[in-house]
């Protein structure tokens, strides 16, 4: 994630000869504060249960996402068929299965650049001020002016035969301006405050007071960002891939996956768009769970997270 | 000031107040409740008192004392969610219980405020002059003219100069003495028979607090009003008010005429509090009395327990404090009330008020025998100089002027020592310090650190000199990142400077028990502490890298009296236990007076008297350090009612537009008694700064510096 590396790594902690119980450095504290928060551990092992469903899924099911049962089309879940299968006979199981595999990796791999390109384009520009902030400012303002769709559409010929990793970049790259923007004024106020000052005065090169200081104290931000991000981009590329940039047929994602379903979702056939929405819904939900727990470990005045 | 001033009712209420006529505003038994999440908070808890004609009522506590909510309460600008009971009556009629209709009637008329902050008390879109006649017409049935003419004479009876130009004036275009004196102007609108002051003073700078002050009296006399002053500082108090209520967690604990108070105080608090203020007029040897600080903290104002609350931090605690809580009753004679059950013992003497407190033990530092030409500078400054340009234009940028925030200083610094760099604000104490925390080569001038000039400095070479120069902030919220554990805080200029975890943890222990904490607090946020131990863990994370030299920023002018003392007699206990030289900015002189050696007076952008604390503070000569030195109140309301004050005219001139020869010369009160010739030399010759003929460590940057006994 892209949320405030903790700075320093953890203080030793029980050292014999100290009376001190619990000695720590931040990142041990955030931990434990994160911890303490049900739904936030909730989140965090729901998305590895996720993770998990997506990769080892594939084995709970002899069909995969590319075959055809020609005898069972349009079925409802069964035992054979869990999901059920579409017009055509694709197995909804595989097919969701595999897509979310595509669809996690892309989601988290999108929000992480662009959450994390944001953060460091923005407090590089508001700390570093000057020419570097005059040319971050005008690159953030050229990407943001630039029809973004418009653009993919342009490049996409150049990575038609490329890996569907390629769609990474590509969605990061015009996602990140406007977290950009708020990060640097942000920074820009963040700045000013003494105990930047006194970082400064200690002697305390940039970027480790960027890391140290600046993005933990905009962590709020960030992390909201990154989780509207990761369901941003799932639905950014189904639309993508729509257009025929990206993950093509036969290949899925959960995108297009729920773009093929939507049409039924209040039809007789609701299994073909419910089951694969469930799903992303599980996805952002738990993602936002972490996100909100992080938010309150990393919060001091936050009372959810501190010890009673 | 206007002697012919047209008020309705000024004829038989000024001069001596009428006290036969029964009490104006009259409080009894007043408690305000807020509910909150972790239960009520009880704000204030029973507070009474009576308010004559002309008579001013000083409530003095520290901050969540209850004090500013008890007043608020009285004009009914408590939110929505405040439960009041008990009776405040305004000439006999009940103000509790009246809608917010009846109340704007009384509001502003009967009863006028005056707030902390100037700035934000007058709307930024309006005129001053547009708000005055508002607050007259709202009141009063008066023409378009007749209001006109009625602010421009309130504008000049507040000391305003220049009215007719001021009143078409916006807020923003005044500074924060002449928008508190509009403020004043306002409340005195209407002739109100209360005015309500609420910290006038607390955002202004010295020079400035002892102008609104007199703009206030000369009110008061005016008007015959009663006033309440709310505040915290314990000097203003003493010249200033009648009577003085000293509240401690939302009750006043002790009650009475205004010298019973300080000179026989009958609670511990009340001693305490006069015994932990820095004072200006310090005698003994070279000054320096030891503060006795309370220790511990203003108990949660939830769910108090059926105890004093002041029982925890009170040397002389015993059973029954922690049983009940004390009524306010009498001790001794005059209408003098007290809340402690000890109020016996320390009427009769069996308590000594002096050894209420136990005096710390500050420890003498060795170098303090070393004389003083002996011991080797660590921070010499030369001709330090800092202007900024004055820019105006969007696109193509020109140069309209020059600031000249520091104009060249010299000033040396040597081991063990503390020098105090004090001026009102805006004078250039803290771009000095910043210029000297950057180590690089300043516009003009130099900086040694150690004989080492902070310009010839690689970048390796620089680093290693941070580890000897260190600073502290005033404010100890803001200098704390937070986001960070206050263990890490510390640890990180350790880290900086290449020390292993452990090390760094195993010094963080250490540090955290020098400056009075616990090791295990290094897992805590900064929110978990109250100011003062933040103030304290600053402290800690300078003293990390065992410097040589603290730069101290106002470090304790965001603390409570109370906490402030203890910050101060740690400083003083590190200074000697470690050796170390304190470059102290501060704007209150009675705190440099009590922790340096040395003193640096600065005006705009120049040092205009330097020298030993005691010869400055006893004799000073430059004009302005005399003017300082005279605003300052005492806690001592006999020497305060006895002093002359010099007023100084005006604001602090813009350091973009400093005047030719001496730059004081326009506010000098010594310029306006020279003949023209005199003037003539000040107007165009700028004084150096000279040594006084006949003292040992005292210069001054006056042509015609003679000592003055001010204090």
């Amino acid at each position: 994630m892209t949320a405030p590396t903790p700075a320093g790594t953890a203080v030793e902690t029980g050292r014999p000869e100290s009376a001190a119980p619990e000695r720590s450095g931040r990142a041990a504290l955030v931990w434990r504060r994160f911890r303490r928060n049900k739904t936030a551990m909730v989140g965090l092992v729901g998305l590895v249960l996720l993770f998990a469903f997506a990769f080892l899924g594939p084995l709970l099911t002899h069909w995969s996402a590319t075959d055809i049962d020609l005898v069972n089309t349009q079925s409802g879940p069964t035992g054979d068929h869990f999901f059920g299968t579409d017009d055509v006979g694709h197995d909804m199981f595989a097919q969701t299965v595999n897509g979310m595999q595509k669809s996690l990796i892309i989601g988290l791999l999108v929000a992480l650049l662009s959450t994390g390109s944001a953060g460091l384009l923005g407090t590089a520009a508001a700390y570093f001020g000057g020419w570097w902030e005059k040319v971050i400012v005008w690159l953030t303002d050229l990407f943001l002016v630039v029809p973004s769709l418009l653009m993919l559409i342009i490049l996409s010929p150049y990575f038609q035969g490329a890996n569907w990793l390629v769609l990474v970049p590509m969605i990061a790259l015009f996602s990140w301006m406007i977290t950009s923007r708020v990060v640097r004024g942000m920074t820009l106020t963040i700045r000013e405050r003494e105990f930047v000052r006194a970082a400064r005065y200690m002697g305390v090169p940039a970027w480790t007071i960027i890391r140290r200081h600046i993005v933990p104290n905009i962590s709020s931000i960030l992390i909201v960002d990154f989780t509207l991000n990761v369901g941003a981009a799932i639905v950014t590329e189904s639309f993508l891939s729509f257009l025929g940039f990206g993950i093509r047929s036969p290949n899925v994602s959960l995108g297009t996956v729920i773009n093929d379903g939507a049409q039924f979702a209040s039809t007789d056939q609701w299994y073909l768009f419910v089951f694969p929405a469930s799903v992303l819904v599980l996805i952002i939900l738990c993602v936002n769970f972490i996100g909100d727990g992080l938010r309150d470990a990393l919060d001091p005045n936050s009372t959810g997270a501190s010890a009673r | 000031m206007s002697q012919n001033l047209l008020l309705p009712h000024s004829a038989g209420r000024s001069g001596e107040p009428a006290r036969t006529e029964g009490p104006l505003l009259s409080v009894r038994d007043l408690n305000v409740t807020f509910a909150s999440e972790a239960g009520d908070v009880r704000a204030v808890r029973g507070v009474s008192y009576d308010l004559h004609p002309g008579e001013v009522l000083g409530i003095v506590g520290e901050s969540g004392s209850g004090k500013s909510v008890s007043s608020m309460a009285i004009l009914g600008l408590l939110p929505d969610n405040a439960r009041v009971t008990g009776s405040i009556k305004l000439d006999g009629r009940e103000l509790l219980g009246l809608n917010d209709k009846q109340m704007s009637k009384i509001r502003g008329k009967d009863i006028a405020m005056v707030f902390q902050d100037p700035l934000s008390a007058l709307t930024p879109v309006f005129t001053v002059g547009d708000q005055i006649v508002e607050a007259l017409t709202v009141h009063q049935k008066l023409s378009r003219d007749a209001a006109r003419r009625r602010a421009l004479e309130l504008l000049d009876v507040v000391g305003i100069p220049d009215p007719e130009r001021r009143f078409k004036n916006f807020p923003h275009e005044f500074s924060g003495g002449m928008r508190q004196r509009v403020m004043i102007a306002m409340a005195i609108a209407n002739d109100p028979k209360v005015i309500l002051c609420d910290e006038p003073t607390t955002a202004l700078d010295v020079t400035i607090q002892a102008q609104i002050l007199e703009a206030l009296k000369n009110a008061q006399e005016l008007t015959g009003a009663a006033i309440l002053m709310i505040t915290h500082d314990l000097g203003v108090v003493a010249g200033f008010a009648d009577k003085v209520a000293v509240m401690y967690a939302g009750r006043p604990v002790e009650q009475g005429p205004v010298d019973e108070i300080y000179y026989s105080p009958r609670m511990p608090y009340t001693i305490g509090l006069l015994g932990s203020i820095p004072r200006l007029d310090a005698s003994g040897e070279h000054g320096r009395r030891p503060l006795t600080p309370i220790e511990g903290n203003p108990p949660s104002m939830v769910g108090l327990p059926d105890a004093c609350p002041f029982a925890d931090r009170c040397p002389i605690a015993t059973e029954i404090c922690r049983d009940s809580e004390p009524e306010l009753l009498a001790a001794g004679g005059n209408a003098h009330l007290s809340a402690c059950h000890r109020r016996a013992d320390l009427q009769s003497g069996t308590i000594p008020i002096d050894e209420v407190y136990p005096v710390p033990e500050i420890p003498e530092a060795e170098l303090d025998t070393v004389p003083r030409e002996q011991r080797a500078p660590v921070l010499a400054v030369k001709g330090l100089r800092k202007h900024f340009p004055l820019m105006r234009g969007a696109v193509f940028k020109r140069r309209v002027g020059t600031v000249k925030a520091v104009d060249g200083i010299d000033f040396e610094i040597r081991e063990g020592e503390t020098l105090g760099l004090v001026g009102e604000s805006g004078c250039g104490k803290t771009t000095t310090l910043l210029e000297i925390l950057e180590l690089v080569a300043p516009q003009a001038g130099s900086i040694a650190v150690f004989g080492r000039e902070a310009a010839n400095l690689s970048g390796r070479e620089r680093l290693e000199m941070r580890k000897d120069i260190q600073i502290v902030f005033q404010d100890p919220m803001a200098s704390l990142d937070p986001r960070m554990p206050v263990g890490e805080a510390i640890a990180e200029p350790l880290r900086t400077h290449g020390w292993s975890a452990d090390r760094a943890a195993a010094r963080v222990a250490e540090l955290l028990e020098l400056v009075g904490l616990e090791p295990y607090h290094a897992a805590r946020f900064p929110r978990e502490f109250s100011g003062g131990q933040r103030q304290r863990i600053c402290v800690a994370r300078a003293l990390a890298l065992n410097p040589k030299v603290v730069i101290l920023d106002e470090p304790v002018s965001a603390l409570d009296v109370s906490i402030q003392a203890g910050v101060i007699n740690l400083l003083d206990e590190l200074r000697a236990k470690l050796g170390l030289s304190y470059l102290f900015v501060a704007h209150d002189l009675s705190v440099v007076r009590h922790i340096a050696d040395r003193v640096a007076v600065m005006y705009l952008g120049r040092i205009v008297e330097i020298g030993d604390v005691a010869s400055v503070f006893r004799a000073p000569s430059h004009p302005y350090t005399q003017a300082l030195l005279s605003a300052i109140p005492l806690p001592d309301p006999r020497k305060e009612r006895e002093r002359e004050r010099i007023l100084l005219p005006g604001d602090l001139p813009s350091p973009a537009n400093v005047p030719s020869g001496c730059r004081f010369r326009d506010r000098c009160f010594k310029y306006a008694s020279l003949n023209a010739a005199e003037q003539a030399r000040c107007r165009d010759e700028d004084p150096v700064i000279v040594p006084r003929p006949d003292r040992e460590d005292h210069a001054a940057a006056c042509h015609y510096a003679d000592a003055l006994q001010v204090v």
